[in-house]
């Protein structure tokens, strides 16, 4: 009985001091976040006075500056058009390759993926230099079509390995059906595998969606004016403008963290799997 | 008939490679190209070089090689303190825990936010305003006025800054990989140790340690790869390269690209880089091998 009471008190001292430290990083991953929220609620000369995180002022005019005067309407329309363009493009084409290196036989389908997984593998930090050289030759670069080009190629690669993979075990029976029916490849791909494939497709448009909207390094070099830029490259232009005003700052952070917060609420169960399925592939 | 099947075939695979020799493979093809060559990037003219380039980041380009000890720095801690945390706060979720959701929730919330609101978000917290420097602040309720300082402006505490800052952003990626692994361990296995008299100190060392080392590698190699190419980061937090003491290799080919208009110089940087890079994930790939 005794030691009964003394293991029980054990694990409950046990897991008191788990919880305290699982939350101390908790709050520590959305202390930073709280803040900005917060901030950008305030007016310039309040935000050096209260440094309390629960708001006395709530005024939403930064977030009307941010988007007229500073020019935050534009860019975020932009990330909106890159993000959904790149997203649908992928889906389309490393699904019906997918599907091609899954199941359809053609001389070299196997050189040819083998180097789809090879770019995947080889990490080329210098390769933004010569993808600049290459859109300037195409009269691409500046230009909204050759970001997109460019980030589909990004994406393309993983796209079509998680998708080959669900492929791969997919069984072929549905396929078989409609093909005696009279479906054509083109017919099969699309109303038998892509519904089927939905799961993995969350997965795919979930991660690229994550990585256009965050994207940096190519969009720096590739838009010179201002009204082509997505929200990340804009921000440090924004942050060069309105360097001391801070409310209208942390409203510009929030403008551009705040979709993908909630996306990522939203489609957590399909990070988590993209996350520890990506890790496979390594 | 089967002529025109092949090339049906095709059809399906045609866009993913179009796309792919022209984005990847052409510039794949050009980096190694421009590396032998000096050009400006816009004139007429290269003039070939052969391996000069290379030549001067090995013997004679120093702020290249600080650029790597800095990206190494930042990487070390992130291999030790950020894996290390993020390995503890998996086994913390992997027991039989309340409220386990809600924490892997909020751990992967700063990995899914950019660098660069990241970067100003926490700028804005430690460095920019006094009164709402919660570290400094922190320090002083402490009774430890005297470590207030700037901790981004000052050279000698600005790296580590950042490298602590990159953790924040990071240790959710490991966290939940390293999650996923311990949950694939059977629990049979601690129930028989636990049988066998072993104490839970022992089932982790000889349990869940050992299987974990693939793992571990695997996180390893991505911590490594993340890390070494980090860059934006430092841009939004401290502004850039800050006279060298903030400077890492991307930022290096950066400015020989924009800044000095050294094209054939970025693109022998981006290759020594890749190359190390390269080096580096196949000798942990190799040694996890070796171990096991």
């Amino acid at each position: 009985m005794k030691a009964a009471i003394y293991y029980k008190t054990k694990k409950l001292a046990v897991n008191t001091l788990i919880h305290l430290f699982l939350i101390s990083v908790a709050i520590t991953c959305l202390y930073p976040l709280l803040w900005m929220i917060v901030s950008s609620l305030k007016t310039q000369d309040m935000i050096f006075k209260d440094i309390s995180l629960i708001p006395h002022q709530f005024r939403l005019e930064n977030y009307i500056k941010a988007w007229q005067e500073g020019g935050f309407g534009r860019n975020f329309l932009n990330s909106i058009l890159y993000t959904s363009s790149v997203v649908f493009g992928i889906v389309i084409i490393s699904s019906m390759a997918a599907y091609a290196f899954s199941r359809l036989r053609f001389p070299g389908s196997k050189w040819l993926f083998i180097m789809f997984m090879a770019a995947m593998m080889i990490p080329i930090p210098g390769s933004f230099v010569a993808l600049y050289v290459l859109l300037n030759k195409l009269h691409l670069r500046n230009t909204p079509i050759g970001y997109i080009l460019c980030m589909i190629n990004v994406g393309l690669s993983t796209s079509i390995f998680l998708l080959k993979t669900f492929f791969d075990k997919m069984p072929k029976e549905l396929e078989d059906a409609a093909r005696i029916d009279g479906c054509s490849k083109l017919g099969i791909w699309w109303h038998v595998a892509l519904p089927l494939a939905k799961p993995v497709l969350a997965v795919v448009v979930v991660f690229n969606a994550l990585t256009v909207w965050n994207e940096y390094i190519l969009a720096l070099i590739i838009f010179d004016n201002r009204q082509f830029m997505p929200l990340q490259v804009a921000l440090q232009t924004f942050q060069g403008e309105f360097v001391t005003n801070y409310p209208l700052l942390m409203a510009g952070l929030t403008i551009t963290a705040l979709p993908i917060i909630i996306v990522y609420l939203l489609m957590q169960k399909y990070i988590v799997k993209g996350v520890t399925q990506g890790a496979v592939v390594g | 008939m089967k002529i025109k099947g092949v090339l049906e075939n095709y059809t399906f695979i045609l866009p993913a490679v179009a796309i792919f020799s022209v984005f990847y493979v052409i510039p794949f093809v050009w980096v190694f190209q421009l590396g032998l060559f000096e050009w400006d990037g816009i004139s007429f003219a290269r003039t070939f070089v052969g391996l000069q380039n290379f030549k001067e980041i090995f013997f004679q380009d120093k702020s290249w090689w600080q650029s790597m000890w800095n990206a190494s720095y930042i990487t070390l801690i992130a291999l030790t303190f950020q894996n290390i945390l993020a390995f503890m706060l998996a086994w913390a979720c992997d027991r039989e825990i309340k409220m386990k959701n809600f924490y892997r929730v909020i751990f992967f919330i700063p990995p899914v936010l950019s660098e660069v609101v990241v970067g100003m978000a926490w700028r804005f917290i430690i460095n920019d305003i006094d009164g709402a420097n919660i570290i400094n602040r922190t320090l002083t309720g402490m009774g430890m006025p005297n470590l207030v300082h700037n901790w981004l402006s000052d050279p000698n505490t600005a790296l580590t800054t950042v490298a602590l800052v990159h953790c924040w952003k990071g240790f959710g990626w490991g966290f939940l990989i390293f999650l996923a692994g311990l949950q694939t361990i059977p629990r049979e296995l601690y129930e028989a140790a636990r049988v066998d008299g072993a104490s839970a100190w022992q089932s982790f060392r000889k349990i869940t340690i050992p299987l974990m080392i693939p793992v571990m590698v695997l996180v390893a190699i991505l911590t490594v790869l993340g890390t070494m190419q980090v860059f934006v980061l430092i841009v939004s937090l401290v502004g850039g390269e800050f006279a060298g003491h903030t400077s890492v290799p991307v930022l290096r080919i950066l400015a020989s690209m924009r800044g000095s208009s050294r094209f054939g110089y970025a693109c022998a940087q981006g290759i020594t880089f890749g190359m190390v890079l390269i080096a580096i994930s196949f000798i942990q790939y190799r040694f996890s091998k070796g171990r096991q």
